[in-house]
């Protein structure tokens, strides 16, 4: 491999590890001393806890200790606390009510977490789980937002009237009320984003250590962002000062979002690390994942579009309903709000929006940030009115987004965003020629002839990356920064390494983010290590989540790399005595401007650091910057996707023959990875879209997708292979163009799949999951009308 | 998983004989039903007795009118047994389309029957071709031996040795899958032998496996898709859940059992 490396499809240097079983997982790490966690769950979607008798367990071989919420108030623990502060339209902030890390006398879904066992050995713990006796008197429970807010429903919190956490609205109302009032077409659906389980191939888990000699804890655990894990944990739960906690996250095998979280489990052994002083470890088990890893999507929405005769926008309304759960988990109030409503204007002028959303509690897993999260609900919201606009209007799908299209830079939406680039007609014009668009009709009419149903579905995203910037997000609730850290150290000899915020679970940083360093530092990328998830060892940043780790935590590698250049550049002027203003740096080499005198980055910094010819007078020795980088706005990936599908006229079934996507990422570091996680994210969004629903009875509240057995998670022969292919306008405010990947398959995807799902059957609307059924159903319906 | 005894006796004597004095004891065929169940502590048991290493279970026979398979053979043995490929070639694509591919090369066909999950794939090719069930005390009749949700005719202590399958003169089972556990939303196995039909579905019933004699009656006048495509399928004995609705499954029912007609006819098996 040569330079330049940035733009390369470079092979992931840390497969090579994943792939030989050389990888270091929270499971892998064991401890002399190791006692196990298990946790008692209520099986009760909602029930008040009468009393809890463990005395039998207490007694049980291997149990070290047992301990209970009661536990937890006495020792002065606090509850999980909820890191974005919304405010409600009447000006009230929203309900917080305490998210307890064990039960206090009440459990609101199935799998809240009861009492913990430490025992021995699992097997043990698991044993004295089950002679714990708890006397539950059962309650009836709510599961889906549409009931939520109903007289007569039971309240999960007992202080949160009608269960609502928060109403929270966007836009102009009257502005929009009037806009509609004087459509010439108002196009409404009501549907709802169904909720998912977010399902990472590596189960959570957590090992926690306390060191009686320092009085300091070391957690390992697999999480997208150590430092905020930590935060969290340290100032808001468990009150111990920061500099006693070191968070490691080390490999993780998949987060999509379910990994930002502070959750109760890892929280609690390390508070009760201390208490039994050993180290506790816990693996969760992939039932406990279904029911306790936070959920995602769960809105119920009615969206308006109006237009005039043209079929030009002319204002947007949405009503959303979104479903929190029993719990505010970590980053939940932000997801449909922020996260989402801002993002209606999508990649189109509508002059006029306005949202309102109505957050409630329900006997359900907490629901928060998952792939997209936020996005998917507001493109989905967008590209379903659009399509079935297009078809009220009789326009293609095509030409009625062509007409709306936003084309002038930066663009300002009605719901506070700023777009700073874009070129949505040339992803749109590309994904139709990689789809063979205008073959479409002749193929539809070939599978009608073999008793097929062909459709076709657009879907033309916005999405918002690198959530920034931080004095904003305040101002907006955030409690927290947002922007990232990166730090970047010469070793004497010449090799680099890089300690970095983001963090990687799956992403290959390790790759993508080497090149870019490889690049601009004119080293071969062999010498370069990238070093991420331990906040013994990195700067404070805020992780990976909202594809934000090359566009804000590159962005701040590439600020640490200019300042090592900025101080090499003194050091060379010193060693090729010739003043810093005269000094090039280019491909490694510092040079004299108009001479042959050069000196390699290497050189400068073994210079550096064994300073015999250094000007120690005016420069610190050492070649080792850290730069903190809060970007000046968000990032809009956007693109176009395209879909295919062929029904079975007889089953319902649902084929995708074809599936395209062309985005704009911005610059590309690395296209392999880049379809990579393109490829990731269509697999996710097509399985929202024909597999994925997660199911509770809503009478009992269990949820009947407890595992693989009934949660229909997509394999490879439900996805086609995928054509994709990028189009770059650069983004316009960071060092290197770049706008974030990640998410983009997911936020893309449903609405293109329905949306051909749609047009097959000559119906408005199907609900996601689009089962076999469904379809049967609405052929059905759609036949018995046509007679 | 609470701790069990294992035991791997050397004859099916030894086998038999451990059972009657551990009425409480399992059968453990390729456990891929029972080993889960007891990971997740929803079952327990004091022994496990594992029959599929025993010789008496392991024995293909091909016959002029019958096939014989013994009941510790794995799925993917079935679905690669040069006799059951001539002889039987439908139950050989039953097996090769059961679970996937580490559950093909653990479970074992008497496990399956004996468990009667209500959407597994083999009690439908059993029913469905009539076959014989043997066990180490007697021999059941097909349509004797599936007796409801996860229950057969089978009494503590019994173990299934053999299926013996009359050669059909042509037969195909034809699945929809379940998207989420890939097991039989519906499945029908469909075979025509000397002077009669055979219609079993899977996967449908909320007794388990069961046959479609009006389907059968018809198909013995003429073995042609059309015989049952206006077949009416009554709902009230059919599974309703989340993955499909009776309604649903009794129109799957009938899809699936014309387009197995249709495979047996052209010899594709499905």
């Amino acid at each position: 491999m040569n330079a330049p490396y940035i733009g390369q499809s470079i092979k992931r240097t840390e497969d090579q590890r994943f792939i030989t079983g050389g990888g270091t997982y929270t499971d892998d790490v064991n401890v002399v001393g190791q006692t196990y966690a298990y946790f008692l769950r209520s099986p009760h979607a909602h029930a008040k806890i009468r009393g809890i008798n463990f005395a039998k367990a207490k007694a049980a071989a291997g149990v070290v200790g047992i301990y209970t919420g009661e536990d937890l108030t006495a020792a002065k623990v606090g509850g999980l606390p909820c890191g974005w502060l919304i405010t409600s339209v009447d000006g009230q902030p929203m309900k917080e009510p305490p998210h307890p890390l064990l039960a206090q006398g009440k459990v609101r879904h199935v799998g809240d977490q009861v009492a913990v066992v430490i025992a021995e050995s699992l097997h043990q713990a698991k044993d004295a789980a089950e002679l714990i006796e708890v006397d539950y008197e059962m309650l009836p429970a709510v599961v889906n937002a549409a009931d939520a807010r109903k007289p007569g429903v039971p309240l999960v919190h007992d202080d949160v009237p009608h269960n609502t956490c928060y109403t929270w609205a966007i836009g102009a109302k009257d502005v929009v009320d009037k806009a509609f009032a004087s459509a010439s077409h108002v196009t409404t659906l009501e549907f709802n984003n169904n909720r998912l389980i977010p399902n990472a191939i590596e189960p959570r888990a957590a090992l926690a250590q306390y060191s009686r000699g320092d009085e300091a804890y070391t957690l390992h655990v697999a999480n997208q962002n150590p430092h905020v894990e930590r935060l969290l944990m340290t100032a808001f739960v468990l009150g111990l000062p920061e500099h006693k906690v070191r968070v490691i996250a080390p490999d993780v095998g998949g987060g999509f979002g379910s990994k930002i979280f502070l959750y109760a489990e890892e929280t609690v052994i390390t508070w009760a690390s201390k208490q039994v002083n050993r180290p506790i470890k816990w693996t969760a088990e992939r039932s406990e994942s279904f029911v306790t890893d936070a959920h995602g999507r769960d809105h119920v929405t009615k969206a308006e579009l109006a237009m005039d005769k043209s079929g030009k926008f002319l204002a947007m309304r949405v009503h959303t309903t979104a479903n929190l759960g029993a719990y505010l988990s970590t980053f939940a109030s932000s997801v449909p709000t922020i996260l989402y409503a801002t993002l209606l204007a999508g990649q189109y002028t509508t002059p006029a929006i306005y949202c309102e959303v109505t957050a409630v509690f329900t006997n359900t897993v907490p629901v928060d940030a998952y792939r997209g999260a936020g996005r998917p609900e507001a493109t989905y919201v967008i590209e379903r009115l659009v399509e079935t606009a297009a078809r009220e209007m009789k326009l293609a799908p095509a030409e009625i987004r062509k007409r709306n299209f936003i084309t002038q830079f930066p663009y300002q939406t009605p719901v506070a965003l700023c777009y700073d680039t874009g070129n949505y007609g040339a992803t749109l014009e590309a994904a139709m020629k990689l789809a063979d668009a205008a073959g479409f009709e002749a193929r539809r009419k070939q599978a009608a002839d073999r008793g097929k149903l062909r459709g076709l579905g657009y879907s033309t995203y916005i999405e918002a990356c690198g959530l920034a910037p931080s004095n904003i997000a305040g101002s907006l609730g955030a409690r927290a920064g947002l922007y990232e850290a990166g730090e970047v150290r010469f070793h004497p000899t010449g090799s680099v390494s890089v300690f970095t915020g983001s963090h990687s679970h799956g992403q290959g940083h390790e790759t993508t983010f080497a090149q870019v360093v490889a690049d601009k530092l004119g080293i071969p990328i062999e010498n370069i290590t990238i070093v991420h998830g331990d906040t013994g060892r990195i700067p404070f940043g805020m992780g990976t989540y909202g594809s934000r780790s090359i566009a804000v935590g590159g962005a701040a590698i590439v600020k640490a790399i200019d300042k090592i250049i900025d101080k090499g550049k003194k050091i060379a002027a010193h060693l090729l005595e010739a003043s810093a203003d005269d000094i090039t740096f280019k491909d490694g080499v510092f040079s004299v401007a108009g001479s042959d005198k050069k000196k390699t980055i290497a050189e400068v910094a073994f210079a550096s650091y064994v300073p015999h010819n250094y000007p120690l007078d005016k420069l610190e020795p050492g070649l080792n910057e850290t730069a903190f980088y809060d970007p000046p706005n968000f990032t809009y990936p956007a693109g176009s996707h395209i879909c295919e599908v062929e029904i079975d006229g007889d089953t319902g079934a649902t084929k995708i023959v074809s599936f395209t996507a062309v985005d704009d990422f911005g610059n590309v570091i690395n296209p392999m990875i880049v379809e990579g996680q393109v490829h990731g994210g269509l697999a996710q969004g097509i399985g929202q879209a024909l597999l994925e629903g997660c199911a509770y009875d809503a009478e009992s509240g269990q949820l009947i997708t407890g595992s693989y057995m009934d949660y229909a998670m997509p394999r490879a022969d439900d996805v086609p292979s995928f054509k994709v292919d990028t189009k770059v306008t650069a983004c316009t405010h960071n060092a290197l163009g770049v706008k974030g990947c990640g998410e983009a398959g997911a936020i893309g995807a449903p609405a293109a799949v329905i949306n051909a799902i749609t047009d097959a059957l000559g119906v408005k609307d199907i609900a996601m999951p689009a089962t076999a059924e469904r379809v049967w159903r609405a052929m059905n319906t759609k036949s018995k009308k046509a007679k | 998983m609470h701790a069990f005894d294992f035991q791997r006796p050397a004859t099916l004597k030894d086998a038999a004989a451990f059972l009657k004095k551990n009425e409480t004891a399992r059968v453990l065929g390729g456990g891929q039903s029972l080993i889960p169940t007891l990971k997740m502590r929803l079952a327990q048991t004091p022994a496990l007795v594992d029959v599929t290493r025993l010789e008496e279970l392991r024995a293909v026979k091909l016959e002029a009118a019958v096939l014989t398979v013994g009941a510790g053979l794995r799925h993917s043995e079935v679905a690669t047994h040069k006799d059951v490929l001539i002889g039987v070639p439908a139950l050989a694509r039953v097996a090769a389309g059961i679970g996937d591919r580490q559950v093909r090369n653990m479970g074992t066909l008497g496990g399956s029957l004996a468990n009667n999950d209500p959407a597994a794939d083999y009690p439908a090719a059993v029913l469905g071709l009539g076959a014989t069930i043997h066990t180490n005390r007697r021999s059941l009749a097909a349509d004797k031996f599936f007796t409801g949700l996860y229950e057969t005719a089978l009494k503590p202590g019994e173990i299934i040795t053999s299926v013996e399958f009359p050669l059909p003169k042509r037969a195909a089972y034809v699945k929809f899958k379940q998207p989420a556990s890939r097991f039989a939303l519906v499945g029908v196995f469909v075979s025509e032998g000397a002077g009669h039909v055979r219609v079993a579905v899977t996967g449908a019933g909320n007794a388990g496996v069961f046959r479609m004699k009006d389907m059968e009656k018809k198909l013995a006048e003429k073995f042609a898709m059309e015989s049952i495509a206006k077949s009416k399928i009554a709902t009230d004995k059919l599974l309703s859940d989340i993955h499909a609705s009776g309604e649903y499954r009794a129109h799957l029912i009938g899809v699936l059992a014309q387009r197995a007609v249709a495979a047996a006819i052209a010899g594709k098996y499905q």
